[in-house]
């Protein structure tokens, strides 16, 4: 069980527990605003952007090369960007914090 | 070769040149064929612009000679690009509506039961063009026998037989929205044109014309792409049994599934911009004014980012593909095709044993350097009931 939360950009605070599937399903699941999943998690849309937590970003982990060919383009980009549909919610540090790109 | 096989033609001049070349209509194209190309200018509209003065040129084969209502919000550019595309975006995630899902699932029953009962029919017509029309009724959120005029009209609303485009042809389903937009305006209801005639941008109300520019892209943009993603499908299940089978046991690959089947049929092959300064691309000149395509077909099969790229791998789980675009411009009617395909897929599972393909005509598109199969002109096709 990992509990997350995730911070809209109108400053939302949306605190979602889950067990399996992908962050951005949980996010979907929980109504996050600006995180849409578009093509459902094959890292197609980047609609499901997020910036972790600055404290998190060692145990969430970089993202893979695809995955950061995909940022690249991205509004917002940051150092901290993942596409959330690349993230399991069982390898997740528990009380993950992660910023909405959208 | 089977016959839902759709061979890659870009890979040699994609791992050569990167580019390719097309002369439309004596308005040069120079076709972007890599993935990382084509993301890059697609990425890049200030270098690759869409709304430009002539309008019709960002389409190949070019459309300037038949067109000169500017499709919205398909050729505006940035910042203005954005308050249309606001205005128009939460009205086409309608697909995820419960309720939408609910009447496109009859119609998806539908078109399968009367495959079933016919046991043999010709799928581009009498399914595809069918459940197309159909659908667009919900998109466009007016009465389902609406379709039956736009079925009427055949699958070459834009197109005849010999040659890419046709402007009479095209004068059918302009005539026809001018005169839906008028009646929308006599009588106001709750369809997309009453919605858009209401409707401000940047504290302007939208002019007819432009209540025009959205319904012929909505038309245009969502006809042959779907036609094509639904007809391809039922070729590649027909194919492989197993595949059918193995969605059956494991629902659970269904979105990988899905997106799978649109990388490979990639139903649009290409979208152009026009440059407007003198740049490069893959290390050719390209010359300001000159046009450049990004060829989202080639781009999905690139091997530098695709394993196995010319093979259907149904669970393949990281797919970034661009047969929706990429950036600023990409589909906006991709959660209505993504729906019907979700559909489609789950009712073949449940009512549909197997399909036997009998005859078929391919519809191979003529690139210049390039021919391309996207689809089948007419495929014969056996249903058999679960
Ligand atoms: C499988 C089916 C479809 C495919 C493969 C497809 C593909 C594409 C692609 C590649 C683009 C990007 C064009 C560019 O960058 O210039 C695009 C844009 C667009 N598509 Fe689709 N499309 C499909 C279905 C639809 C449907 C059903 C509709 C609506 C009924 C639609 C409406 C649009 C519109 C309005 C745009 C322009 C968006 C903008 O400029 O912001 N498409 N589509
Ligand atoms: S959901 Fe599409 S890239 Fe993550």
């Amino acid at each position: 069980m990992a509990k997350i939360t995730f911070i809209t950009s109108n400053n939302e605070t949306i605190i979602a527990e889950g067990t399996s599937g992908s962050v951005m399903e949980l996010a979907v699941k929980n109504k996050v605003k600006g995180i849409d999943g578009d093509c459902g998690g094959v890292c197609s849309c980047a609609t499901c952007h997020v910036h972790v937590n600055e404290e998190f970003w060692s145990a969430v982990g970089k993202p893979s090369e695809l995955e950061s060919d995909m940022l690249e383009f991205d509004d917002n980009v940051s150092e901290y960007s993942r596409l959330s549909c690349q993230l399991k919610v069982e390898e997740v540090p528990d009380g993950l914090i992660l910023k909405v790109a959208k | 070769m089977k016959r839902s096989t759709f061979p890659d033609p870009f890979k040699k001049a994609r791992e050569n040149k990167g580019l390719g070349k097309m002369n439309d209509q004596n308005d040069p194209v120079k076709m972007v064929l890599g993935h990382k190309d084509v993301r890059r200018c697609a990425h890049n509209w200030k270098t690759f612009q869409s709304g430009g003065e002539e309008v019709g040129r960002i389409v190949v084969p070019s459309e300037v000679h038949i067109r000169d209502t500017r499709q919205i919000p398909f050729e505006v550019d940035p910042p203005e690009h954005k308050s249309y595309r606001d205005l128009v975006e939460p009205w086409f995630k309608r697909p995820l509506e419960r309720d939408y899902q609910i009447k496109l699932t009859d119609i998806v029953n539908g078109v399968i039961d009367e495959a079933l009962e016919k046991g043999k029919l010709e799928v581009v017509e009498e399914f595809s063009l069918k459940l197309q029309s159909r659908a667009l009724t919900l998109l466009l959120n007016i009465p389902y026998e609406e379709s039956d005029l736009w079925i009427s009209w055949g699958t070459h609303v834009f197109r005849s037989e010999d040659t890419a485009l046709d402007g009479d042809k095209a004068n059918i389903l302009y005539d026809y929205i001018d005169a839906e937009i008028d009646k929308a305006i006599a009588n106001p209801s709750e369809d997309l044109y009453s919605m858009l005639l209401a409707s401000e941008v940047n504290g302007k109300k939208l002019t007819k014309e432009e209540v025009k520019g959205v319904l012929i892209l909505t038309f245009a943009g969502g006809r042959d792409t779907v036609i094509n993603a639904v007809t391809n499908s039922i070729a590649y299940f027909a194919d492989y049994p197993q595949s059918l089978q193995r969605l059956r046991e494991e629902p659970e690959i269904l979105n990988t599934a899905i997106e799978e089947l649109i990388r490979y049929f990639s139903p649009l092959t290409q979208m152009g911009r026009v440059v407007t300064e003198d740049t490069q691309v893959c290390e050719h000149a390209v010359k300001s004014q000159s046009r450049i395509s990004m060829c989202w077909a080639s781009a999905n099969r690139d091997e530098r980012v695709f394993e196995n790229a010319n093979e259907v791998v149904l669970d393949r789980k990281i797919n970034p593909h661009l047969a929706f675009g990429f950036g600023t411009h990409n589909c906006l009617g991709a959660t209505h095709a993504r729906q019907i395909m979700k559909i489609l897929l789950t009712v073949l599972t449940q009512k549909v044993a197997s399909m036997e393909i009998i005859d078929c005509k391919e519809n191979i598109e003529d690139l210049d350097e390039f021919e391309r199969k996207v689809g089948f002109d007419s495929i014969q096709v056996k249903f058999n009931k679960l």
